[in-house]
């Protein structure tokens, strides 16, 4: 038994990622945290609108919008006499800005367009909003495994970087330098973009995004197009899934979308302090995962994932309004009142 | 009723849920005042509300079909009908959250997606997720939205409104308490409150006494006859007979296609209830009995 578990090294785990190997680490958990962080802020909408499965439906389909993006972005540098093959990870010097921004326009159309299929499937026919999206998602990231597969020598994506991402890798990518200071990793500088606008995006259209999740009507009668507003948030929702990608791969996204906000709602009834919660979650998740996978020696993103879910049990445990402690605590309390012969005297059951 | 061979034969290839279109219009020999008949002499933007041949269909289906009504302002109004007769579908389709087949609406004379912010919303009770992360306030200052305008939040004046919409439905206590542990009757005042945040001149309510106490249910009829003293033009959306004749100045009879609208007295008649509800026995007794009522 003793050999399953890798020895606890404190040193090694807890202390070298910040100290000596914090030029390694330290942008490991940057990525994360911004991964979390744009998910889990994106992600706290689509709990609040129960659209949850619909961050997973773009998440898979996200997959044939990149084959595509290669295959065309492969095309056209084809036809201008170079014919590498391209990783998705390491994006060709020279390439960068156009593969980039095909990779970009095949994930936000494929993101639109799985939102679309659900919305046509489900107001046209009599089939059910959960049964779209699984025709839907499962239909399209299908149509994106043939792709890759047939196309494999065109499409260099790795099965194992769309399942759960290369972090650990991310320190080692080409730095972005402004003359001749170096940065940081250019998959870092892009998710900081990606998460900054999420949240200021988030403060600005704060009252817009809030009162279009809670009634439609309202907001419609208020001369704010809440279709819009469904459709600008899943093609934001399709940028940060495609930013977090190459990060986490297609299943933990899923993930890092719903736990931050799931866990916030367990804490709180306010939604501002909702949206920080998940913040804090997200800094929390990455730390935990970083030590995690360092001291199992697996994969940082699922580690993530595994922090991320045991920080959700403990706000479950701990929950003060619908904790399983709280809800203990109250039954017992409540039991001995009535058994205690105080019945009558006051009011039982007082929330 | 003896059906022919063809008929039996169309009835079995086509279950109830498929009836053809025009089995689902009631053939009910309307015969409704002129649309401007009291509205006669106002100019068109002192008319709050104007429909001219609204037709809605869901899935090729009418649900309303040929409406044509002009409404006087100041009024309390009721639209009452049976289930399905497509009252909530209208103040939908007024609303313009709904696609419509053909017609227009007008609100204060102008196109109705375009005048909205004068229009103040309170939807079926049903129709939000109650466990939303929202205080009482909160909701209430998403009424102050619509004139705040893009990037702005509510001030202080937003506030002391909100307060003061909620002190009257007596909801103040609860200002700060999260949505979810509210009752019925206290989810519906806060929507009024919500409602009169808006500070419309012309207000729409899905069934504002759906699940609420008689207490709740006069606290509120009391706050629509004040907002009537103020000019405000108020059409709900009502479901209990015996009551509509006391509540509303006017009345709206709505069975996919408008049997009529006009003041209560007038309007509130057995065969006139009798056109609107069909032959619904149960329903039929009801307006006996409500008629009955009207007369002692």
């Amino acid at each position: 038994m003793s050999e399953m578990i890798p020895a606890l090294d404190w040193q090694a785990i807890f202390v070298a990622p910040w100290t000596t190997d914090f030029s390694i680490y330290g942008w490991i958990f940057l990525m994360g945290f911004l991964v979390c962080a744009a998910c889990g802020l994106a992600g706290n909408y689509l709990i609040l609108r129960r659209m949850a499965l619909v961050g997973d439906a773009i998440s898979h389909s996200v997959l044939p919008g990149l084959a595509i993006a290669f295959l065309a972005a492969n095309a056209w540098t084809n036809r201008q006499a170079s014919g590498e093959g391209i990783d998705l990870a390491v994006e060709p010097s020279g390439h960068g800005i156009s593969y980039g921004f095909a990779i970009f326009m095949g994930a936000l159309i494929a993101g639109v367009l799985t939102t679309l299929m659900i919305e046509i499937i489900h107001t046209r026919t009599r089939i059910k909003q959960d049964a779209a999206i699984g025709i839907t998602f499962s239909t399209l990231f299908a149509f994106g495994v043939v792709l890759i597969s047939v196309y494999a020598d065109k499409v260099d994506l790795d099965a194992d970087c769309v399942l759960h991402g290369e972090i650990a890798f991310v320190s080692i990518q080409p730095f972005f330098t402004i003359g001749a200071y170096q940065l940081a990793p250019s998959p870092v500088i892009r998710m900081g973009c990606v998460t900054f606008l999420t949240l200021g995006l988030m403060v600005v259209f704060y009252k817009e995004l809030l009162v279009s999740s809670f009634d439609p009507g309202l907001a419609s009668s208020m001369g704010i197009n809440a279709t819009f507003v469904h459709y600008a948030l899943m093609c934001w929702l399709s940028v940060i899934v495609v930013s977090a990608f190459e990060a986490v791969g297609a299943i933990l996204v899923i993930a890092m979308l719903i736990l931050p906000g799931a866990t916030a709602s367990m804490l709180t009834t306010r939604f501002p302090i909702v949206l920080v919660l998940s913040l804090l979650h997200a800094a929390a998740s990455s730390v935990l995962g970083l030590h995690l996978a360092i001291w199992l020696n697996s994969s940082t993103a699922g580690c993530m994932v595994v922090a991320g879910a045991g920080i959700f049990c403990v706000a479950w445990v701990f929950s003060p309004s619908q904790g399983i402690l709280q809800n203990w605590l109250k039954r017992r309390r409540n039991s001995k009142r009535l058994t205690g012969g105080e019945i009558g005297t006051e009011t039982v059951g007082e929330s | 009723m003896l059906l022919s061979g063809l008929e039996q034969l169309n009835n079995m290839l086509h279950p109830s849920f498929m009836v053809q279109e025009k089995d689902k219009i009631p053939r009910i020999e309307t015969t409704p005042p002129p649309a401007n008949l009291w509205t006669k002499g106002l100019a068109v933007e002192d008319i709050p509300l104007e429909i001219h041949d609204l037709t809605v269909a869901y899935h090729h289906k009418p649900v309303l079909y040929g409406i044509d009504l002009a409404v006087p302002p100041g009024k309390l109004i009721g639209i009452i009908g049976p289930n399905g007769a497509g009252k909530s579908t209208l103040i939908k389709a007024i609303m313009g959250l709904l696609p419509t087949d053909s017609g227009w609406v007008k609100i204060f004379g102008k196109n109705n997606r375009k005048n909205l912010k004068r229009v103040g919303y309170v939807p079926q009770r049903e129709s939000v997720d109650w466990d939303f992360p929202v205080s009482v306030m909160d909701v209430v200052l998403m009424g102050r939205y619509g004139k705040l305008g893009l990037f702005k939040r509510p001030g202080k004046e937003d506030r002391d409104i909100a307060s003061a919409c909620l002190e009257k439905v007596k909801m103040m206590p609860y200002a700060d308490r999260q949505i979810a542990n509210l009752s019925g009757g206290q989810q519906q005042r806060v929507f009024l409150a919500r409602a009169l945040a808006q500070e419309s001149d012309l207000y729409f309510m899905d069934e504002p006494f759906a699940g609420v106490d008689a207490a709740t249910e006069s606290s509120i009829i009391g706050l629509l006859h004040e907002l009537r003293q103020k000019g405000k033009t108020i059409l709900v959306v009502h479901h209990d007979l015996p009551t509509a004749r006391n509540y509303f100045d006017m009345l709206v009879l709505l069975n996919m296609r408008l049997v009529d609208f006009g003041p209560t007295e007038e309007v509130f008649t057995y065969e006139k209830l009798q056109k609107t509800y069909g032959g619904r026995l149960t329903i039929l007794s009801e307006v006996a009995e409500a008629v009955r009522q009207n007369k002692g």
